[in-house]
């Protein structure tokens, strides 16, 4: 049996995203700046994308800027905002957890003269709202916050931080990075005073290399990729059709029973949480399991390297992650871990399972059976 | 401008009444690195020399990039390929060559000739000194010194006539496949690499061994391990790189011995398994990357106690060199950047705080007598279910 419990790394893509990329592939392959009737039917794909993504956030076509995935939209929106807002002042506030497609931009607007300020959160993971009126100035031109924490699954309560923000300085703008929030939550930028909202396609049973960024229109933002001035000048770069087609149907399909969905991950996570409870040395890190995001699970397996544990899993066709995946590439530990103050041999320790709505109760069933065979052999050797 | 590289060789030439056998391995390897170079090639061995001729249009940099990992070349000097069209239109040539090499350089030369086609109308110390003042007119900056020269500047007139001065350093060594072959223990660091290069360069053909231990180490470590093979195969040729799952025995030794002693006992089953691989390959010694006193299982001490379990002879040829002396190597030949990749190997997971670094042999030996039971069975059996990749 193969369970994967990785889909805050990706996802697998829905069958109808697969079929709408072959035929932008073999079919409807035209440029859709082309002029010909090639051109417009391409075009006529990425404008029912548009149009689809719209509809689920509630904001105007016209708002969503097509990129190539979550990284690239969190850079435009903190270093687009940056750059156009700088005559109004260089201060952006930010939280101590973000995914590094903020945090490395915001070290970089850092170095050339911004000023950055992180607002604290609690061991649970809860940023301390109270805080955060005080720290929001005149020259703040920029907030930037996660929806959901990509490791420990904790959610920003957005729609307060908005109102908070515009309360006290109405010309700050708000950035969202929703990478792993789109498609669990319904998310309305208008009502919850969000300007800018990041989200990548592969998370959402999506094509990788496809995401979107959405632009108030009152946003001020500089572009970053300047050349043939496709998607109104603000974006430039010939469409990628096929990922963006594919990106218009998971978030429509993603949406259509969001309610039910979710609420089915969120008692399958609650289910394996409450398992592991059951073990011995089993630490739940970040939100209860009920509050939290519905797909994220982060739990410590005291006396096991998170590593270890991880290929032990993976033998047996179980996948998930330590810590972040994105983070397997450096040897430092997380930064939302360590943002949280966990115990070295916590964060040491620290597995994430992501759920999606494909996720079973077997494959969970599975998991915890090869949990409980393998964990007091992998304990007994331990470094010493 | 040129279109075929003359390739010099130094200690071949001492060969005596093998010399045919090291000279033939030459071409061979020659051959074997310019197979992927755009253009075609003819290798010539004539008057003992190797000749490279470009018979196509071809990438220079690439060849002289291909001719620099073949051990054995002492030197490659790219040469000019002229008709015989008069003395005259070789002055040209020669003028405008050397011109375009030193250009306004303060050099000294000498111009050296070999007359092989006889039929030429001027002899070899006329043509070598009527060519040394056609140069002294073209370049004023340049001299004449028939002792010790800086520059040579070659003409061997043949069927056609030949031009060459410039000497491209090669790696030195001997030709692959003229030493028999060894077996190399490859870990993911930066010193079994280079360890494996340098037994590479005197001519021995190489294969490895590499010990995993999943779920301890990871699938990218033993990839990254795959990878290092393949670099040094660039020099080497392919090399077949036994991947041996070390964990049972690690965790057996664990179990049963003292847990300071754990890396040298691991170490010495390690050499063991080795050997039996070794063997297998027809290979007559071993090749590690160690190094006088770098860890614990370094020291002389350690070392000594690793030794005594093998029967072959154990090439170490990093031993007496200290790191920033082997990243140097590693850095030449490009596997520094792979080393340094953050993947465990499985001499780390169960690292003691505090190994032993004066292992008593009759401790050790007494450790081991508590893995009779099974240890042999293990190995056994680690030597048959190991996966043989062929890295080149």
């Amino acid at each position: 049996m193969e369970a994967y419990l990785d889909n805050s790394a990706t996802t697998r893509c829905y069958e109808e995203v697969k079929d709408i990329v072959v035929k932008t592939m073999l079919e409807d392959y035209g440029n859709p700046s082309a002029m010909h009737l090639k051109g417009v039917e391409a075009e006529n794909y990425v404008k029912q994308a548009a149009k689809e993504i719209a509809k689920t956030l509630k904001v105007q076509e016209k708002e969503i800027f097509f990129t190539s995935g979550g990284t690239e939209s969190d850079n435009w929106a903190v270093i687009g905002t940056a750059l156009a807002n700088s005559r109004q002042g260089k201060h952006i506030i930010t939280t101590p957890f973000e995914h590094a497609a903020v945090s490395a931009p915001l070290a970089w607007l850092e170095k050339q003269g911004y000023e950055i300020t992180e607002i604290p959160v609690d061991e649970k993971g809860n940023l301390l709202l109270e805080r955060l009126a005080e720290t929001i100035r005149e020259d703040t031109i920029l907030v930037s916050t996660m929806y959901v924490n990509n490791e420990m699954g904790a959610v920003v309560p957005a729609e307060e931080i908005g109102r908070i923000i515009h309360e006290k300085n109405p010309k700050t703008l708000y950035h969202v990075d929703a990478v792993q929030g789109y498609g669990k939550y319904r998310i309305y930028p208008k009502k919850m005073g969000i300007d800018l909202l990041a989200v990548s396609g592969h998370k959402i049973h999506g094509p990788k290399g496809a995401g979107f960024l959405y632009i108030n229109e009152k946003a001020k933002i500089q572009p970053l990729l300047l050349g043939g001035g496709q998607q109104k000048g603000m974006r430039s770069g010939t469409d990628n059709v096929p990922g963006i087609a594919g990106l218009g149907v998971a978030a429509k399909k993603i949406y259509e029973n969001l309610e039910a969905d979710t609420a089915r991950m969120r008692e399958l996570k609650t289910y394996l949480a409450a398992e592991l409870e059951k073990m011995e040395q089993v630490e739940i890190n970040g939100p209860e399991p009920e509050k939290g995001a519905p797909h994220i699970l982060n739990v410590s397996f005291l006396g096991v390297r998170s590593e270890v544990l991880l290929h032990t899993l993976e033998d047996r066709q179980i996948y998930v992650s330590a810590g972040s995946a994105c983070s397997s590439h450096k040897r430092a530990g997380s930064a939302s871990l360590g943002a949280l103050r966990l115990s070295p041999e916590r964060k040491e320790s620290a597995i994430r399972f992501s759920l999606c709505e494909f996720t079973t109760r077997e494959e969970l069933a599975y998991t915890l059976e090869v949990l409980r065979e393998v964990l007091p052999m992998l304990r007994r050797y331990a470094r010493r | 401008m040129y279109k075929a590289f003359l390739i010099k060789y130094a200690e071949i030439a001492i060969k005596g009444k093998n010399r045919y056998i090291f000279e033939d391995a030459l071409v061979e390897q020659i051959k074997y690195q310019l197979k992927d170079v755009e253009g075609k090639f003819r290798i010539v061995k004539e008057m003992g020399r190797i000749f490279v001729y470009a018979e196509s249009a071809f990438d220079y940099e690439e060849t002289i990039e291909a001719l620099k990992r073949v051990f054995g070349i002492f030197s490659i000097c790219p040469a000019v390929v002229l008709e015989d069209e008069g003395f005259e239109k070789l002055s040209e040539e020669v003028a405008a060559y050397v011109k375009k090499l030193y250009g306004d350089q303060e050099l000294t030369f000498k111009v050296n000739t070999r007359r092989n086609k006889k039929t030429y109308p001027m002899q070899s110390m006329e043509v070598s000194s009527a060519l040394g003042g056609i140069i002294l007119d073209a370049c004023p900056n340049m001299k004449v010194d028939v002792h010790k020269p800086d520059v040579f500047v070659n003409v061997e007139i043949r069927s056609k006539i030949y031009l060459y001065s410039e000497n491209i350093p090669g790696p030195g060594g001997m030709p692959l496949g003229t030493n028999g072959s060894a077996m190399l223990l490859l870990s993911g660091g930066i010193d079994s690499p280079v360890a494996g290069y340098m037994i590479a360069k005197r001519g021995v053909k190489i294969d490895a061994v590499y010990f995993h231990a999943p779920p301890y180490t990871s699938e990218r470590a033993k990839q990254k391990v795959v990878d290092l093979a393949k670099l040094v195969a660039r020099y080497s040729g392919p090399i077949r790189l036994h991947v041996v799952n070390f964990t049972d025995i690690q965790l057996y030794i664990y179990d049963k011995c003292p847990h300071e002693e754990l890396t040298i006992i691991m170490r010495r089953y390690m050499m063991k398994i080795a050997e039996e691989f070794a063997k297998k390959d027809g290979c007559l010694g071993l090749i590690t990357g160690e190094s006088i006193g770098q860890v614990a299982s370094q020291t002389i001490h350690s070392l000594a106690a690793t030794n005594e379990v093998c029967t072959m002879p154990v090439f170490r040829p990093v031993i007496g060199f200290d790191k920033q002396e082997i990243v140097d190597v590693a850095l030449k030949i490009n596997t520094y950047e792979t080393s340094i990749l953050p993947y465990e190997d499985c001499c780390t997971i169960f690292v003691a705080k505090h190994p032993v670094t004066k292992p008593n042999l009759q401790v050790i030996k007494r450790s081991e007598e508590k893995l009779q039971e099974k240890i042999d069975e293990m190995m056994k059996e680690a030597v048959e279910t190991a996966e043989t990749i062929i890295c080149e």
